[in-house]
């Protein structure tokens, strides 16, 4: 920071692909350091998303895109077994209504059988219907692809970025990079300079994970070759007693430029419907509109007729970091030790896990000396979700720890035990707690745990309520009472 | 006063339980002792009984139920001494998280662990919450600083710390009313008071010694159309809206604020309802009941804002009385009165509690009308009984006594509760 210290490795971007590679150089002895602008990690693209972990089906083999989805699927149901995050391998159904789309979707199911993904069928009408009774009588026939899974891409990406800290990497939060120091003329072989609002870091490589910003943080490198236009998507999350409407995740056939409007369950049961895809100007605009939801209604309904606008319970959008070579760019630049992750639209999510791989290569390329840890350990404790667990493993938590008897959450059913586990992986801020946990996700939006996070915030960090944020710098909740003179009413009442 | 006597042992079964101690908690609970039930159980998630009273500071209640104008904390102190007199069973800092449909209780507390018991009755006392953002879909950012009024008033009474600097509120529902004056008097700048509907939805006697007393303006028929801020909250663009209540945007302006605080109303807490899969009215969201506050599932009442949301905690405590009792008769398997007439919301009427009634026993009929009208008005129990009122607005919940007497000749009917203004009866 401060010092002299040289890092092996900065990673800009506490992202899917921030994350994932600060985990899989955390196998090596290298001093690694993750800088990341927000308040915590996976606040970025990495949280509004669809959270899908593709089937690897869809993706043209030529793409670096296509060629990662497949072994990054694998990489994350590795990662759930070793860190247990929410994930369900529900599968996914490509509908066709007509008999155009019937030929494109066979075409784009042997595609994936030329990938080597298993398992994919050509369904019928009445099979498809039989699978999924809420469909449209309108469809003609399906291709299923059982790879597919849902995934929490906040819970996933927070736990990532936690086992790399239990395995030495430094997750460094609210380090906004503002700037990398030009090359010394005299030395070109010296670490490159990176300076945030508050610090300075020195790191031989910097690797570029800044998601939305990633073509200003070349800028600073100097390297001028790719803008990145956000995309947004918009997503809609319905009403619960909607679960189970459809049971896998349901995608029309695509159009040559988007992957179109899926319905889909998520992890925790709710129904998702989205997203739109329309490019913005301004990288902050995460506004939802009437259009956008009228456009993907209107869109999931030709899917599954009986869908409305009345069941929405949430809504929000993301922005996808989408290069304007709608590939992703991936590897070294013309300065030297600064290497790119960037333009990682969808499905970059996916594909995180094997590009970190990927990236761990180029970096053993460029001269990063990898010399494997004894005692690296892939596993993590998995977090309990308390409310899905038998009464009896529940009383038996309970007698080991009064804390999982003291409800935080109601409306989710979330424990102190829970929410002291949150803060020690890392959480530190309303926000952080809550994608962690979902403690404040369900009806009453926090009315009941808001109180009650904010006082073991206050405890676990020894600060004051008022310093306790939602997310980070100037999200205060509460302020302190002033000794204001105290007005009284006209009539003295 | 040591008012968290935790009970030295659970008992396995109990006649009665009661979960929610607000003032329907206290009441059914002294109700149902009274009744003759002997074990009872009273159990609240908070460290102190007294549900939201703890946090209403202000004065105004108990004018019907002590005949003395107390606060809210000191309204609960009152009920909750009645409960000590009695023997009952009160557990704090407890959560109810699970009961199945033959009355097995799931418990939680960090003190008693996670049990289960039987109980012969359950009466839900479990209050409402209030309506979020999300339930208006306000557009804009999102930013720290948006509150509902019931939060806010939680962290300024119960907890010293103030939601802002400049606040802006939104809804005249009466939490939002009574917070206005509490925060002018801790210091805080309220902009104005925000309204939808072209009357306010609190009780008159709020928008006078809430806003009127402290030149706080109230804007009727206008709405939030906008919040701006990437952290906190920096402004928000407000706009009247017209007869269809659509915004006019092209007439809005903006305020600069730290603070928007909602106050849009509230909803019975369903949650146990729901997971005892109890017939819900759309119109309360809270359970249908008889006569007794029974629900569609024998040997389970409701009371309170969980049964539909009251004005006044005096009318909770009295309604409350009801259902504990009934569930005291219940438990020690008494006669149940027979509930042969059905009542229906009519003309202006928006919702009535209890859905049913008894030829064998008196009840109180409560409802709420959809428009205020503010003159002579009949009210209407089908063609069982009428009575004349000066006024009715939908602040305000209207009660009518119904004896037997009144109902004789009308078991198996279905009566309407008609709110009609008497010039109109009469043409
Ligand atoms: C609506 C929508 C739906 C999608 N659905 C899917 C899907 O279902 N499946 C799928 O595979 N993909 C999906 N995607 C794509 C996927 O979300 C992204 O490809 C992926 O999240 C990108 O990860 P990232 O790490 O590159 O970016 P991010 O998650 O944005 O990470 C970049 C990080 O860098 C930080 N940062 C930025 N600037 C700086 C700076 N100056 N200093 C320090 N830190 C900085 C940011 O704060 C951020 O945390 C979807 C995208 C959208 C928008």
């Amino acid at each position: 920071m401060g010092d002299d210290r040289v890092w092996d490795v900065l990673i800009i971007g506490g992202g899917a692909v921030g994350a994932t590679l600060a985990r899989a150089l955390s196998r090596f002895h290298l001093d690694v350091a993750l800088l990341e602008w927000q308040a915590e990690v996976a606040f970025g693209v990495s949280k509004a998303n669809s959270g899908i972990v593709h089937s690897a089906m869809h993706a043209s083999p030529d793409t670096l895109k296509g060629k990662l989805e497949y072994p990054g699927n694998l990489g994350w149901r590795q990662l759930h077994d070793e860190l247990g995050f929410g994930l369900n391998n529900v599968g996914e159904v490509l509908v066709a209504l007509d008999d155009e789309q019937l030929v494109r979707i066979e075409e784009i199911r042997q595609q994936g059988i030329r990938k080597g993904i298993p398992g994919t069928q050509a369904w019928t009408a009445e099979r498809t219907l039989d699978a999924q009774p809420n469909l449209t009588r309108e469809v003609k026939g399906a291709v299923w692809a059982p790879t597919a899974c849902v995934f929490n891409p906040y819970e996933a990406v927070m736990l990532v970025a936690d086992a790399a800290r239990r395995n030495g990497v430094t997750i460094a939060e609210e380090q906004r990079v503002v700037g990398i120091d030009p090359p010394d003329a005299e030395d070109p072989d010296a670490p490159l300079t990176v300076r945030t609002e508050t610090d300075v870091w020195r790191g031989r490589f910097v690797v570029n994970a800044a998601g939305l910003f990633a073509d200003d943080i070349a800028e600073f490198a100097g390297v001028r070759d790719f803008k990145i236009l956000p995309r947004k998507g918009e997503e809609y999350l319905l009403d619960k007693r909607l679960s189970g409407i459809v049971t896998s995740i349901i995608f029309p056939c695509p159009s040559p430029i988007s992957k179109g409007t899926l319905v889909n369950p998520t992890v925790d049961g709710t129904i998702m419907v989205g997203p739109t895809a329309q490019t913005v100007d301004d990288k902050f605009d995460t506004s939802t509109t009437e259009e956008g939801a009228a456009q993907v209604f209107t869109n999931a309904r030709k899917l599954v007729p009986t869908i409305s606008e009345r069941d929405i319970i949430a809504e929000f959008a993301g922005l996808r970091p989408v290069s304007d070579t709608e590939d992703f760019i991936v590897g070294p630049t013309d300065r030297r030790g600064f290497i790119n992750a960037a333009g990682i639209q969808s499905p970059g999510l996916t594909g995180a896990p094997a590009l970190a791989d990927l990236l761990v290569d180029i970096l053993a390329d460029e001269g990063l000396e990898l010399d494997e840890k004894d005692h690296w350990d892939p596993t993590a404790p998995h977090p309990v979700k308390f409310n899905q667990l038998p009464t009896e493993e529940q009383q038996a938590l309970a007698r080991r720890d009064p804390r999982y008897a003291h409800l935080i959450c109601r409306c989710e059913i979330i424990t102190e035990a829970e929410v002291r586990d949150a803060m020690d992986r890392g959480a530190h801020t309303l926000d952080g707690l809550k994608f962690r946990t979902r403690v404040g996700m369900g009806r009453c939006q926090g009315g009941f745990c808001t109180w009650g996070c904010m006082q073991l915030l206050a405890e676990h960090q020894g600060i004051t309520i008022p310093e306790v944020t939602k997310r980070g710098t100037g999200t205060w909740i509460v302020c302190d009472r002033d000794d204001h003179p105290v007005t009284t009413a006209r009539n003295g009442g | 006063m040591p008012i968290t006597s935790q009970p030295r042992h659970l008992l396995s079964r109990y006649d009665v339980t009661v979960v929610g101690a607000g003032p329907a908690g206290l009441s059914a609970a002294v109700a149902a002792r009274e009744q003759g039930a002997e074990r009872i159980l009273m159990v609240d998630r908070d460290p102190e009984p007294g549900g939201i009273l703890l946090q209403c500071i202000h004065s105004g209640f108990g004018l019907h139920e002590f005949k003395q104008d107390v606060t809210g904390p000191e309204y609960a102190h009152l009920a909750l001494e009645r409960v000590i007199e009695q023997d009952v069973d009160v557990l704090t800092n407890t959560y109810v998280t699970d009961v199945t449909r033959d009355l097995r209780v799931k418990l939680m507390s960090p003190e008693a662990g996670i049990s289960t018991l039987d109980t012969g009755s359950l009466v839900i006392a479990t209050g409402a919450r209030e309506r979020t953002r999300a339930a208006i879909k306000i557009p804009g950012e999102r930013p720290a600083g948006v509150m509902t009024a019931g939060l806010a008033q939680k962290m300024v009474n119960l907890h010293g710390y103030l939601p802002g600097r400049r606040a802006v509120i939104l809804g005249s529902g009466d939490i939002g009313l009574i917070m206005a004056r509490r925060l002018t008097l801790e210091g805080v700048q309220v902009l104005g008071v925000f309204e939808l509907l072209p009357f306010a939805s609190g009780l008159g006697r709020n928008v006078v010694q809430c806003l009127q007393d402290f030149d706080i303006p109230l804007h009727l028929s206008t709405t939030v159309v906008d919040i701006h801020g990437h952290q906190r909250v920096e402004r928000i663009a407000v706009a009247p809206v017209d007869d269809d209540l659509v915004p006019q945007l092209d007439k809005s302006w903006d305020i600069e604020c730290d603070t928007l605080l909602l106050s849009i109303g509230l909803i019975p807490d369903a949650e146990l309802a729901r997971q005892l899969q109890l017939n819900l009215d759309p119109r309360t969201g809270g359970p249908v009941v008889t006569s007794t506050m029974e629900t569609s599932l024998p040997g389970v009442f409701a009371a309170g804002n969980n049964l539909h949301i009251n004005d006044l905690a005096d009318w909770v405590s009295q309604e409350a009385r009801a259902a504990g009792a009934a569930a005291g008769d219940v438990a020690l398997g008494r006669h149940r009165a027979r509930q042969d007439v059905t009542v229906t919301p009519g003309r202006n009427v928006a919702y009535v509690v209890p859905h049913t009634l008894s030829t064998e026993r008196s009840q109180t009929v409560s409802f709420r009308v959809k428009q205020p009208i503010y003159g002579d008005t009949m009210l209407h129990l089908g063609d069982a009984h009428k009575r004349k009122v000066r006024a009715v607005v939908p602040p305000e919940m209207v009660t009518m006594k119904v004896s037997p007497k009144l109902l004789d000749g009308f078991a198996g009917d279905t009566l309407r509760v008609d709110a009609i203004p008497v010039e109109e009866e009469e043409s």
